[in-house]
């Protein structure tokens, strides 16, 4: 028997390459390139009045220098809105080169080529660039004002506006025995992969063909794009992504300008061109996240039933909105979690400021909406004086309730219709493995050495591979050797060994004769794009397909070869053979072979093949009609609907008592992705996405003055935890398939960062006694709120007052 | 990030880098370990002409123990500096610091010198030259000249030091026998500039206290010492809890931090107060 692939937690294959520098990333190819850099806007608003290149004609090494008015045709024209929506009643997007206005600081405003990136910025600092200052929108607050605004077209500041109700939150409301509401608050975070973005591009003036080489989420998007803003046929445009050094969402959003320009500089020069961002340009020129004012209100019962839930919230978007408004909806939408309210109204608006723009980071919205749900349900325990995992757990969609209907839509507009999960069980899964009812005596024992510790949970559900569709190509050569071939690109996630762990067992093969592609529009020209936990869901289900229709064919060659029926034959270690007939047999190779009647004798393969070459049939085409040459699958997998992974965390923290120092002592994760093609790398993502969350909930912020400046646009300033900070995660899994794909898989991608804020912030005013609702938190922040604690202009948790009242009686 | 464009000497002796130093004059920087001047060329927030690497210079990069101090050259690493163990027999409080200052992969190429020469007051190097009186060596075109490190330091990263003069080297004072030091800081992450940090020697002989002086990080603007004496003459093990407050009240009144994005002024103060009571009451308990 070949050993079993699918759901072992084998080492990734890829690993000994990238990690002793054997990884090709954008910056490692074109060596020879001319190399661009870019003046971007030091002003958050501003009309260009002029721009004077004069002294920067005389840089050494100088190639070219470009502004708006040079750009011809549609690479002048506004950037593309991706994902438009009827809700998004005043969109904008920018220019590749900002025309007479600027909306942030760091829009790009004149590309400059030269021989070398140093020489590229040396004639940058030369150009000088007059500007008529405009007011400046800065934070949610500010842009609710609406005193000035961001775009004339876009009054009060607003992109969208969107409302989705279920029930009668009105009535619910009114009838609700208990009613509370919250005022929350998320702060902007980033995706700051360790690798910025990257364009290499090389055109051929001979063969009028163009090769871009893109550090992104998605080739086949960016080819589309750069063609039609080029002009170009779409066969005569290349799109290959190298390695990817993270992505975490922010290579998802395209074309960026640069994907655009450097291609476009590349013809025009008839020269190789590349750009490598630096990570200030990242930082400014880019895009964020996470930033969102909320408001909720809660209607409950005695028991804590949630009866009406109404929330209203202000998702900042910064200067433009290329991907539309996908962020808020996950928010509103996946805010509900594994809960079932009894009547839910979400209502947001989706502002500019002169920002940096926002597209989706790891989680997408949903950290938010987890937090809002979380912070509420806390606050409801609270209030009665409840278990917090228990008004979870009153509050929860039951397994037999499964597929769930939450009556909404969701991000890729069809139904918010969950199609498994066990949350009761993750639940107990969780308590076990925190020591959720141990924890009293462990708080007490703490409190008695003067330490400070609380408990905090949060429990999330992530929609995840969404479609619309994900395709593959498996071909088997004659040595044997499999390649398969996916669209969708891979930016760190273990694909070389998840993707070809599903082959493997698909078609009974070794895993070292299996080679994985991705990302390549020469290879694979159909794709949507590595983003939204979809890889495994959407090309895992395609191979497995592609892989199938390969094996199929296989095994209809070696019947016809080694005389016996199909179903006779099983495949083991690359050997097809007869079941309980060991030497009838032939190598996966040897069908290959036989697939392709040109058989020239070019390898072992091909001679050792002739012996079961049999007679032709003079009055039958060498292929017949049915078939093609060679032996190969390819397939698409296109589901209805997302699948909907879920999951539970706990933390227990500690906060010095005097410096508000915060540590997390315990980090505690039950996750549900359905079945796992490889544990290890799942669980390899739950940690990344737990650092991530951890940024987000205790260092990540974007400090922006009122002028616009991002003040901390460096890795000094921008505080992304280091391994130091990150705690050791305790995983452990539960397993419900999905029951709408062949292998039972839901994405595992993002699902790591989405409640750590709300887990964290639980912790803390578990441990403190008064209220947290603004992320992230300092030790600065927390000594600041027990201060006002002190001065009684932060209420008490009622358990707190209870406790006291207690004590003192 | 791209450096404008520099020129970049490599002197082989002292003399040749000092006669490069007084021709490129203001146009010119020293380059040592390059962890604070190669970031600040990249941004282009610095965008000197000429570029004086010492680090080929000989007789730059020993450690001696002499008598009564721990004497560092100029191109010797922060990382050699924390792993000597001669340093470490006579002055722990070189160790006890530098374990604070960033990663190891800085500390293997930043120098203490130049972490000195560079006077940031949110650096941990300058703090412990001022605690242990240490003496700034000097060479410039005039020859050679010895500063004391309480004079060295004259603002946030402005120094006494001439465009045209190098530090050579600086001498660690060792403390008075029967002293004990320790450091200890808070950083938003590990390894970051601190947000309040401190490092104390305390004198005792027969278990009380006789001496004691503390000097702070990224809470002062210029590294200077705060003589706890007054406050901690006379305390033993057991009670210089009684002390607390008088020390908080002391460290409150020396430092005059400033906000910044990691956190206020007020935080720091606090911070550098608790920060300085425990670590007091740690080294008392040893
Ligand atoms: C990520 C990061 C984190 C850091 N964290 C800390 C920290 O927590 N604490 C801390 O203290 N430091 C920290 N540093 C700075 C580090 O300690 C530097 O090594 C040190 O500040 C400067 O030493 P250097 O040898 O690298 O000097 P360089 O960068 O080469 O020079 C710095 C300055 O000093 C001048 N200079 C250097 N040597 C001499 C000399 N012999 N004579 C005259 N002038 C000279 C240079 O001209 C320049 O102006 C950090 C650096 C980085 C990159």
């Amino acid at each position: 028997m070949t050993t079993k692939m699918f759901g072992a937690p084998i080492k990734r294959r890829e690993d000994p390459r990238l990690v002793t520098g054997g990884g090709r990333y954008l910056d490692d190819l074109g060596h020879t390139a001319y190399e661009a850099a870019f003046v971007r806007s030091p002003h958050a608003h501003a009309r260009i009045v002029d721009i004077d290149v004069t002294d920067a004609l005389e840089t050494p090494g100088l190639v070219g220098i470009w502004t708006h008015e040079d750009l011809d045709g549609p690479v002048g024209e506004n950037l593309p809105l991706l994902i438009p929506h009827p809700a998004l009643i005043a969109p904008a997007t920018g220019f590749a080169l900002a025309k007479d206005e600027v909306n942030h600081v760091g829009e790009a405003i004149v590309l400059v080529v030269a021989e070398n990136r140093y020489a590229a910025e040396d004639a940058v600092a030369r150009i000088r660039v007059d500007y008529d200052f405009l007011p400046v929108v800065v934070g949610l607050e500010t842009a609710r004002t609406a005193a000035n605004l961001v775009h004339d077209h876009a009054p009060g500041n607003i992109s969208a506006h969107l409302l989705q109700e279920v029930g009668d939150v009105e009535t619910a409301m009114a009838g609700a025995p208990h009613r509370l509401s919250l005022d929350l608050a998320i702060e902007r975070s980033a995706c700051m992969p360790m690798e910025g973005k990257g364009v290499y591009a090389r055109w051929d003036t001979d063969a009028e063909h163009l090769t871009l080489w893109s550090s992104t989420q998605t080739s086949t998007g960016v080819r589309a794009a750069v063609a039609a803003r080029l002009g170009l046929p779409l066969a005569k445009v290349d799109c290959i992504t190298p390695d990817v050094g993270g992505g975490f969402g922010v290579k998802i959003m395209h074309p960026w300008p640069e994907e655009v320009l450097i291609p476009w500089a590349a013809r025009l020069l008839g020269h190789d061109v590349k750009w490598t961002e630096d990570r200030r340009e990242h930082f400014i020129s880019s895009a964020h996240e996470r930033g969102q004012l909320q408001e909720v209100e809660v209607g409950f019962d005695d028991e804590g039933r949630v009866l009406a839930l109404d929330v209203k919230f202000w998702h900042d978007n910064g200067a433009y909105t290329p991907y539309g408004i996908i962020v808020p909806i996950i928010t509103a939408t996946q805010l509900l979690g594994p809960y079932k309210p009894g009547a839910y109204r979400v209502e947001f608006w989706s502002m500019f400021t002169n920002t940096v723009l926002v597209t989706p980071y790891r989680g997408a919205g949903r950290p938010q909406g987890c937090f809002a749900m979380e912070r509420t349900m806390d606050a409801i325990a609270d209030y009665l004086g409840v278990d917090r995992a228990e008004v979870r757990s009153r509050n929860f969609i039951l397994p037999e309730e499964m597929p769930y209907d939450h009556g909404l839509m969701f991000q890729d507009g069809r139904p918010l219709k969950y199609d498994s999960g066990d949350f009761p069980a993750s639940l107990a899964k969780l308590k076990a493995l925190v020591g959720w009812d141990d924890f009293a005596p462990y708080r007490e024992q703490a409190a008695s050495e003067g330490r400070r510790v609380g408990l905090g949970i949060g429990c999330y559900v992530e929609g995840t591979g969404v479609g619309p569709y994900e395709g593959a190509h498996v071909v088997i050569e004659t040595s044997g050797r499999v390649n398969v071939a996916t669209g969708l690109t891979t930016q760190g996630q273990g694909h070389q060994t998840a993707f070809a762990q599903i082959v493997a067992d698909e078609l009974g093969v070794p895993i070292e004769t299996v080679h994985v592609t991705t990302g390549d529009t020469r290879r694979m020209a159909y794709a949507v794009g590595t983003f939204a936990s979809r890889a495994a869901v959407m090309s895992g289900n395609a191979i497995a397909l592609a892989a199938r229709a390969a094996k199929a064919k296989a095994l209809k060659i070696a019947a016809d070869a080694l005389e016996v029926s199909e179903d006779d034959l099983e495949i083991i270690d690359g050997v097809i053979g007869v079941k309980g007939l060991p030497e009838a047999s032939m190598p996966i190779g040897t069908t290959a072979v036989l697939s392709n009647p040109l058989r020239y004798a070019f390898d072992e393969a091909a001679k050792a093949a002739t012996q079961f070459a049999g007679t032709f049939d003079p009055d039958k085409p060498p292929v017949a009609d049915d078939e093609e040459p060679g032996l190969e699958g390819k397939d698409f997998y296109s589901p209805t609907q997302a699948t909907f992974a879920n999951g539970m965390h706990a933390a227990i923290v500690e906060t010095d008592p005097v410096t508000a120092e915060i540590k997390i002592l315990r980090y505690c994760v039950i996750h549900d992705c359905g079945t796992m093609i490889n544990p290890m790398i799942v669980e390899g993502q739950v940690h990344g996405g737990v650092a991530q969350g951890v940024g987000g909930a205790l260092y990540e912020r974007m400090v922006y003055d009122e002028f616009g400046q991002l003040l901390n646009a460096s890795f000094m300033d921008f505080l992304i935890p280091y391994a130091s900070e990150v705690p050791h995660v305790e995983a452990d899994h539960l397993e419900t398939p999905s029951p709408l794909n062949p292998l039972g898989i839901k994405g595992a991608g993002e699902a790591g960062c989405i409640p750590v804020s709300a887990v964290i912030a639980s912790a803390i005013e578990d441990a403190e006694g008064f209220p947290i609702t603004s992320m992230p938190i300092s030790p600065g922040d927390l000594w600041e709120l027990r201060q006002q604690h002190d001065r009684g202009e932060l209420p008490s948790l009622r358990r707190t007052t209870a406790e006291s009242a207690k004590e003192k009686s | 990030m791209k450096p404008a464009p520099f020129v970049h000497h490599a002197p082989r002796t002292l003399d040749e880098a000092v006669a490069v130093l007084a021709e490129v004059g203001h146009d010119g920087k020293v380059l040592a370990g390059g962890q604070s001047l190669i970031p600040m060329l990249s941004m282009r927030l610095a965008a000197p002409a000429h570029l004086v690497d010492i680090n080929g210079v000989a007789g730059l990069d020993s450690l001696t123990v002499d008598g009564g101090y721990v004497r560092v050259g100029a191109t010797v690493r922060h990382r050699g500096v924390e792993r000597s163990e001669e340093g470490y027999a006579v002055l722990p409080l070189l160790r006890q610091a530098l374990l604070n200052v960033a990663h190891p992969a800085i500390r293997n190429r930043g120098t203490t010198v130049g972490s000195i020469a560079h006077a940031d007051a949110a650096g941990e190097m300058p703090s412990i030259a001022v605690l242990t009186d240490a003496v700034i060596e000097v060479r410039g075109p005039q020859g050679s000249r010895e500063i004391a490190a309480g004079e060295f330091f004259t603002g946030p990263l402005e120094t006494e030091l001439a465009a045209d003069e190098l530090v050579t080297a600086v001498r660690f004072g060792r403390f008075a026998p029967g002293t004990r030091t320790g450091f200890v800081e808070s950083a938003r992450r590990s390894g970051d500039y601190a947000m309040a940090g401190v490092g104390v020697a305390l004198t005792a002989a027969e278990g009380t206290v006789t001496a004691a002086r503390a000097s702070f990080v990224s809470v002062t603007d210029v590294p200077d010492v705060l003589d706890l004496t007054p406050v901690l003459a006379g305390a033993s093990a057991g009670d210089i809890a009684s002390r607390s407050d008088d020390l908080v009240t002391a460290v409150r009144e020396h430092v005059a931090p400033e906000g910044d994005i990691h956190a206020t002024a007020d935080y720091r103060r606090m911070l550098a107060a608790e920060l300085t009571r425990r670590l007091v009451a740690e080294v008392m308990s040893r």
